[in-house]
């Protein structure tokens, strides 16, 4: 089913190298649809640095400028400046980095800009685990993980680190979550970050990984919707790192997000049930941040925020 | 007009008036006078630039490279550790083909800590890339960082401008500063060949197969080679406004010189008095101070050297396991030279220890009288340390 609200035009070719139902290719196509052909993309090493297409190719029709691992918040940094000192105020910002170099190497980086409270998009899609040099564990693998570098019975036993809270704690005007199978409200969350044009805007992009994972490439979608079904990837905003907004809640168990992944495939009963727990629990504490600000900071947000909830397609 | 000032606001005044637009440094001990003035300089409307006070020279330099690479004028200055912290963004300024100009003051690595002078900080990034200057006093710094930004946009390569802690960077002299007319005629304002453009979107810094990363590369080393006569003309240039000239290489005496030394840096003003003093006592020193080091100018250093009997090359840097650095670099420019004088390697005044004009005169007796050494360089003035384990 195409929803009507998504745009027709495309900035990604056909023909890309992403892997059959690669969740970061689906995540630029709706990103860019939003913001349009005045946009700089800054991509920091990672699957996507192969996706944009080798040399002399591209598979985006805006430019790409590459950045070495550890430097999207500081290269998106420079690119503001520059255009900014031309006199360009218009063309938007975007540093579109995975999960390690956003949750890990580059996390200085970004924590520096967001404090300097620099004017671009900063998007991880997160696809939990170091996927271009061949899925290693990342900060951002989830509790029960398998990966090439957490193997058989070391499978991942921390949990992930929550990016958007850290961010939170910088007090970043914008930071929200998205899911490649909730376009409607990923589109939502571009145009306002877009429409912001001023400070950090953060969001955080679920991005399946068929290869990764060990899921089949046709759930990929599937399994994305899994996540916000079952609480383990909540959707929702946060302004100025205080006022919170949840966009749905949702109520199925989590095993059955897992059980149908390759990369979960050893958890036992047990584990999956010390699972649920932790992700109440995590789910319980959002909802009394959502709960206490919208009491506690009656904003112009309070309005959007009530009527934030959507519906997968 | 004549200033007084430090090596480090040589280099500050020279990058307003090279009309920088984007400047973003970390500070490190002894580079913070030079970004201290700037940011005041950016502050106060001195300059109309934008100054990013970044959280590490890592995220420095990256975001010069990419305000570069959008198309203005970039700038910054490190030392030491943060040089070393620079290591992977110093590849990508030249691979990108960037002409950032960087104010480096050398400074020792730890540990333990040292915040004084010695080279081994920026001779360790001889391979990445970067056109090198030593250079030797305030004037020096001043200039060279003009030239620098002339030259690195002529041949699209990063250039670095280098001048010794303390000795240079917080020493007071005499400073002719021109006034911003005389310096628009040396250096226009900047406009970048190939910028990112959204009116031409294309993919910059990509995956880029061996079946042309290799031409990629020959590229630089072939900008590398049109430097030194870039270099000429663009000092051509400069001495026609303001009659200073200096050349890759400088040779003092070295016509008739029985030994030359060949420095570089702050040590070059103590040896020129050490040449004139042995001199005068009629003896045949020469000096060879060496301002660009990379390109290495081995044409340059053959053609001073050449006559000589003997070569004692002080190096106020190491590389571990072979040696001094810029001695290492005299020795292989020498070495298809049929016949060529024997070259004596020196360490002297690391981590900021004096290299006084005893100690010079000291190495070039040494040199006169001794025979080539067994060892690959002579430490110079080190003391007997008891070692226990
Ligand atoms: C300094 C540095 N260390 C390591 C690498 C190797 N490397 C390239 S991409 C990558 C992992 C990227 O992971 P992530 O950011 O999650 O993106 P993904 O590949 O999963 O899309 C690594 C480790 C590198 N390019 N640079
Ligand atoms: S490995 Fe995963 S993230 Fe990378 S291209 Fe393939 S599906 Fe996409
Ligand atoms: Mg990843």
């Amino acid at each position: 089913m195409i929803s009507k609200n998504i745009p027709d035009i495309d900035y990604l070719y056909p023909g890309h190298v992403a892997c059959p139902g690669c969740g970061a290719a689906i995540a630029m196509k709706f990103a860019l649809k939003v913001l349009g052909e005045k946009t700089v993309v800054v991509i920091p090493a990672c699957c996507w640095g192969v996706i944009s297409g080798a040399y002399p190719q591209t598979s985006l029709k805006v430019p790409i400028l590459h950045a070495t691992f550890a430097t999207a918040g500081a290269t998106a940094s420079g690119v503001r400046a520059s255009l900014d000192m031309q006199g360009d105020s218009e063309t938007t910002v975007m540093a579109w980095a995975g999960d390690g170099g956003t949750f890990d190497i580059g996390f200085q980086s970004l924590s520096g800009a967001v404090e300097r409270n620099e004017n671009f998009i900063y998007v991880c899609y997160d696809n939990e685990a170091y996927m271009n040099t061949g899925v290693q564990r990342s900060s951002s693998t989830p509790y029960g993980t398998q990966t090439t570098t957490t193997p058989g019975r070391s499978w991942k036993k921390t949990h992930k680190k929550n990016i958007v809270e850290a961010l939170a704690a910088h007090r970043i005007p914008y930071a929200a979550t998205a899911n490649i199978a909730f376009p409607e409200d990923m589109n939502r969350k571009f145009t306002r970050a877009k429409d912001m044009k001023q400070g950090v805007r953060f969001i955080h992009v679920f991005a399946a990984c068929p290869t990764g994972w060990n899921i089949p490439s046709e759930m990929s979608v599937k399994i994305s919707r899994l996540a916000v079904q079952s609480n383990v990837f909540p959707l929702y905003e946060v302004i100025d790192g205080t006022a919170y907004t949840l966009n749905f809640t949702g109520g199925k168990p989590v095993k059955d997000y897992m059980k149908v992944q390759g990369r979960f495939k050893h958890l036992t009963d047990d584990d999956l049930e010390d699972i649920q727990g932790m992700v109440d629990r995590d789910f319980a504490l959002l909802q009394t941040k959502v709960q206490s600000t919208s009491v506690s900071s009656p904003t112009q947000e309070t309005a959007s925020r009530r009527s934030g909830g959507v519906k997968p397609v | 007009m004549k200033q007084v000032m430090e090596g480090s606001h040589a280099a500050s005044e020279a990058v307003r008036l090279a009309k920088v637009q984007v400047i973003s440094a970390y500070p490190i001990t002894p580079q913070t006078h030079i970004v201290e003035a700037l940011a005041e300089y950016c502050e106060n409307g001195t300059m109309d630039a934008r100054f990013l006070c970044v959280e590490s020279e890592h995220s420095a330099l990256a975001a010069v490279i990419s305000a570069s690479t959008m198309g203005v004028r970039t700038f910054t200055a490190t030392s030491s550790h943060g040089l070393a912290l620079m290591h992977e963004l110093l590849h990508w300024a030249s691979g990108a083909r960037l002409p950032i100009v960087m104010a480096e003051v050398n400074r020792a690595l730890g540990p333990g800590w040292n915040i004084w002078a010695d080279q081994t900080d920026s001779l360790a990034q001889r391979d990445t890339g970067w056109i090198q200057f030593y250079c030797e006093d305030g004037q020096e710094v001043f200039d060279t960082t003009l030239h620098a930004f002339r030259l690195a946009e002529w041949v699209n390569l990063p250039v670095m401008v280098i001048q010794d802690a303390f000795f240079l960077s917080h020493t007071l002299e005499p400073v002719d500063i021109p006034d911003q007319k005389q310096v628009d005629q040396f250096l226009p304002p900047f406009s970048s060949g190939v910028k990112l453009d959204t009116e031409k979107p294309c993919n910059m810094g990509q995956l880029t197969p061996p079946s042309i990363y290799m031409e990629m590369r020959q590229h630089i080393q072939m900008a590398m080679e049109q430097v030194s006569s870039c270099y000429s003309e663009v000092e051509k240039e400069f001495s026609a406004l303001f009659d200073r000239q200096y050349g890759p290489v400088e040779p003092v005496a070295c016509e008739d010189a029985e030994v030359i030394l060949v420095v570089s840096g702050t040590i070059a003003g103590t040896c020129r008095s050490v040449i004139s003093d042995l001199r005068s006592k009629g003896e045949k020193p020469g000096m060879l101070k060496i301002k660009m080091f990379r390109p290495f100018p081995a044409d340059f250093v053959r053609r001073a050297v050449r006559a000589a009997k003997k070569v004692a090359v002080i190096d106020r840097n190491i590389s571990f396991g072979a040696g001094g650095i810029f001695c290492q670099e005299v020795k292989s420019a020498l070495y298809n030279m049929d016949p060529h004088p024997p070259v004596f390697g020196y360490i002297a005044g690391l981590g900021g220890r004096d290299v006084t004009p005893d100690s010079l005169e000291a190495i070039y007796w040494k040199t006169k009288k001794g025979d080539l050494l067994k060892g690959e360089s002579t430490w110079v003035e080190t003391q007997e340390v008891e070692l226990k384990n």
